[in-house]
């Protein structure tokens, strides 16, 4: 964030910049820093008991009473680890609601606090993926170069290239990546939820997937589309949609203007 | 003035010194005194002059900075942007990026040389649009559309080299499809291959060959054939809406100069705000978020430019199975149809288009007053099918965008798009014919009956009627000055004595073509018709005359 600011400088809109560069920070430190803080000394045999309430009030009816899935219903969880649970239900994906094509992002259900007590309860019943801490995930330890070749081998056939998102088969679909903070995006390539591959730590090592996040880190930074709007950041279709809307909407009015001047 | 200053006797002296030499007078007096008739649509293909001006102006700059090579460097760690520091690329990318972030005004020059890029392919295709539509290709300027059809591909072409020099992702995904298209063509296929890219992709020859390409042989050729079309639009007169007092045989308009020409200059200034502006505050193609070329990684949502995304949907659309291997050699339709035999189709129809059409109708006269598009349902119904099938293969070009953004499946997407590229068209066109025709009999209605005024008088002898205000003679000029067309009629395929015509079943083919132009129509008011309807009152329904002679007739031919 420090260098991102040390390089703010030149910026044409510098106040609507500095704006959302305050909303940002506010919003980063809060998702980085407060499930860090509540994630990171959870074992506690109290955060068990807790989450296997949690759990069996709202998870066990598809994924079973003691979490060991049931058919066509739900996966097992016995092994996918607290990182898994964190990353599902922090997005608002678990508990899932609607039968669609993939489990959609909605309404976070619970409280930071409470998504660790269902992790902790999660974790004890097998060892799997643990949640990150805050060092392995902090954007500014890693190498956005690095980060941009690791993401464009692996991930950007289907998040796009700065991570806009992006079509699957069948209605599934990339998401954007512009709103997942530091930690989700580590878990997400740690427990490779839905039709997304996992990348454990052999395919892409910590330090690279550190990189990844600086990477897509700096496209939020605040010169990260120093051309002015950035459209999308979904390539040419949008660029070609606005000449035709602004570029020749602005000049067929202006003709028009032009011609009932004369007559 | 009655004092000669000395600027005004050097500017005379200088007038003379060419006049006397080049006969600069004449000429000059000679397009001063040409008339333009004046109409919004026909500043469309100014606005495509004034972005290929732009064109040249920004693109002389970036040649300045912009390196036409493939020798492989390492990005200096010291410079911006942050995710591309000691990241290995080409030059040409290396010195996009030094060009963008590094120089100053760069990067806006680049981004309004892209924009113009793309607006000057908007505003040729919405130009060509509004000479189809009206008719403006008919003789003598059958030419002249062939000269701007040229100009339309090599804007393509243009378009396609330039977006190739930065050599991002984008750019090598566009030149790794052409190498697959070219490859497709059998049996020259992969020689031409080699030859174009200097051995096996992508080699380190293309961008060089581009460049050269790009900056220096297609914009020769753009310009010299925009001149050819702007002296052939000096010669044939500018054409003109229909209107009263404006014929074949005159331009109705104002004078070139000083009119005309200050208009024309302030509108290149507004097309260049625009531009100016958009390259300001609209980021376009930041090469940095693709990161340089590299065979191995394709993005979600790579797509080349608008007006290439015709030939991305038909290739997207279409199947992967016609792929045979006959004795050893690939043939891979699956990439010939879509790539060169559907778009070789649609551009032949479009720049054949008025030769067929003069064709069927017989007509030799020349035209230059403009048809109201409603007025020729047939040919307004082609170009529309025309344009549905290019709007559906964009569309389907851009299946995966559409697919995010909509929350649509890819597939259903897919396999709606491939059903409509058959039916779209054909729908469009009997819609857009349809409407053309029931615009017509409304026209004929308003001039039978004059403008609904919603005054309703009763009568002393109780009868209602609502009272209608006839049309001025200017509003029923535009209504009924066009003369109808009618199919062309075939005597019997036999002389008196029974021996067979010859050339009869060319004739038959050519009045089957003009059945299906013109059987359908709704022929204008004639003098007798609207005589009829002011002698009976305004509430009768009057039957089409079967009389030839237009209310107003049109000399064929100006002098
Ligand atoms: C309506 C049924 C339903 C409910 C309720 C539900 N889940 Fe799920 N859950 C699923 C399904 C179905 C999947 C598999 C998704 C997929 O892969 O497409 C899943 C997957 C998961 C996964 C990912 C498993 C893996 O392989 O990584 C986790 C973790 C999870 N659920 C946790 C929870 C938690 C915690 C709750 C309670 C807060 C919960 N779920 C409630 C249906 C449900
Ligand atoms: C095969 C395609 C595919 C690849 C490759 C892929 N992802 Fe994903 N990714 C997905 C899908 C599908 C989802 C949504 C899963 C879901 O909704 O449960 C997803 C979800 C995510 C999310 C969660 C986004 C959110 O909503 O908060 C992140 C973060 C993410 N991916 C990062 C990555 C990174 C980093 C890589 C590369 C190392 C990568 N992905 C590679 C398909 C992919
Ligand atoms: C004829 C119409 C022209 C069209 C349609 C066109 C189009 C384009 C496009 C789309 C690009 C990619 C720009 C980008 O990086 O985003 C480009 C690049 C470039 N053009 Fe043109 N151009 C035209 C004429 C010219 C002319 C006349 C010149 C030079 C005199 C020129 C010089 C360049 C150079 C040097 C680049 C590479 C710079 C870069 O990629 O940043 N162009 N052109």
């Amino acid at each position: 964030m420090v260098k991102a600011l040390a390089s703010a400088r030149r910026h044409r809109f510098a106040p609507v910049v500095l704006m959302l560069f305050a909303l940002l920070a506010v919003g980063g430190i809060y998702a980085v820093a407060a499930p860090q803080a509540a994630v990171a000394d959870s074992a506690s045999q109290d955060d068990v008991t807790e989450g296997e309430k949690l759990f069996q009030a709202n998870c066990a009816s598809c994924h079973g009473p003691s979490a060991e899935g049931r058919t066509d219903v739900a996966p097992s969880l016995i092994g996918v680890g607290a990182a898994s649970v964190h990353f599902q239900v922090s997005t608002g994906r678990m508990p899932m609601a609607a039968n669609a094509p993939q489990a959609p992002e909605k309404g976070v259900q619970f409280s930071t606090e409470q998504t660790a007590q269902l992790a902790a309860y999660v974790a004890s019943l097998a060892p799997g993926p643990a949640i990150p801490d805050g060092e392995q995930v902090d954007p500014a330890l890693g190498d956005a170069a690095n980060g941009m070749l690791v993401f464009r081998t692996n991930c950007a056939m289907c998040h796009n290239a700065v991570g806009a998102g992006g079509a699957l088969s069948e209605g599934k679909y990339a998401p954007s990546l512009f709103n997942s903070t530091p930690t989700e995006i580590y878990e997400a390539m740690l427990t490779g939820p839905q039709s997304m591959p996992v990348f454990n730590d052999e395919n892409i090592t910590p330090e690279a997937k550190r990189d990844v996040i600086a990477y897509l880190m700096e496209q939020r930074a605040d010169d990260s589309s120093p051309g002015g709007a950035n459209l999308g950041a979904i390539g040419p279709v949008s660029e070609g949609m606005w000449v035709w809307i602004i570029g020749m909407g602005a000049l067929i009015g202006a003709s028009v203007w032009i011609g009932a001047k004369s007559s | 003035m009655s004092t000669t200053t000395p600027l005004a006797k050097a500017a005379g002296g200088t007038a003379d010194f060419f006049d006397t030499r080049v006969g600069a007078g004449k000429m000059v007096k000679e397009f001063a005194r040409k008339v333009f008739p004046d109409h919004w649509s026909f500043l469309l293909g100014e606005i495509a002059l004034y972005s290929f001006v732009v064109l040249l102006l920004t693109g002389t700059f970036l040649t300045m900075f912009f390196v036409p090579s493939m020798t492989e460097v390492h990005y200096p760690e010291d410079a911006l942007p942050v995710a591309m520091r000691g990241v290995e690329m080409s030059e040409a990318f290396a010195s996009t990026l030094n060009m963008s972030f590094h120089v100053r005004g760069g990067l806006l020059m680049r981004q309004i040389h892209h924009w113009a890029a793309l607006l000057f392919m908007a505003s040729i295709v919405t130009h060509m649009m509004r000479v189809f539509f009206t008719g403006a290709f008919r003789k003598p300027r059958e030419l002249n559309w062939v000269v701007g059809f040229t100009i339309l591909i090599l804007g393509l072409a243009a378009g396609f080299t330039g977006y190739s020099l930065p050599d991002d992702v984008l750019s090598g995904n566009g030149l790794r499809i052409t190498d697959g298209v070219v490859k497709s063509i059998p049996v020259i296929g992969s020689y031409m291959s080699f030859m174009i890219f200097g051995g096996e992709f992508p080699g380190t020859e293309i961008i060089p060959r581009l460049f050269t390409a790009h900056i220096l042989l297609v914009p020769a050729l753009i310009l010299a054939l925009i001149a050819v079309h702007l002296v052939l639009i000096v010669v044939h007169k500018h054409t003109q809406y229909p209107g009263p007092g404006r014929s074949n045989r005159n331009v109705v308009g104002y004078p070139l100069f000083p009119v005309y020409v200050a208009k024309a200059g302030g509108f290149f200034f507004v097309v260049f705000g625009v531009l100016a502006i958009m390259g300001a505050t609209l980021a376009i193609n930041s090469v940095w978020a693709y990161g340089p070329y590299d065979p191995s990684p394709v993005g979600a949502g790579a797509q080349p430019d608008w007006y290439m995304l015709f030939l991305e949907g038909s290739l997207r659309l279409m199947p992967g199975q016609p792929e045979f291997v006959i004795a050893g050699y690939t043939i891979s339709l699956n990439v010939l149809i879509p790539a060169v035999v559907i778009p070789g189709l649609l551009f032949t129809a479009l720049a054949a288009y008025p030769f067929l059409e003069a064709w069927v109708t017989g007509d030799k006269r020349e035209h230059h007053v403009l048809d109201r598009p409603r007025n020729v349902p047939t040919r307004t119904g082609v170009g529309v099918a025309i344009l549905t099938a290019f709007i559906i293969l964009v569309l389907a070009g851009s299946n995966d965008i559409l697919a995010t953004h909509f929350n649509l499946s890819i597939n259903s997407i897919t396999w709606v798009f491939r059903f409509l590229f058959f039916a779209g068209p054909v729908i469009a066109f009997i819609v857009t014919k349809r409407l053309c025709l029931a615009l017509q009999r409304r026209d004929r209605e308003l001039v039978l009956h004059g403008h609904e005024t919603g005054r309703v008088v009763r009568f002393a002898s109780g009868e209602y009627i609502e009272v209608h205000q006839p049309l001025t003679d200017h509003e029923r000029w535009l209504l009924v000055g066009h003369e109808p067309v009618r199919p062309l009629e075939i005597g019997p395929g036999e002389n008196e004595r029974g021996v067979a015509r010859p050339a009869y079943k060319k004739a038959v083919r050519r009045s089957k073509l003009s059945n299906f132009f013109f059987a359908d129509r709704v022929e204008p008011v004639t003098p007798s018709e609207l005589a009829a309807s002011h002698g009976h009152g305004e509430h009768e329904e009057i039957e089409s005359a079967e009389s030839n002679e237009g209310l107003l007739t049109n000399a064929s031919t100006r002098g």
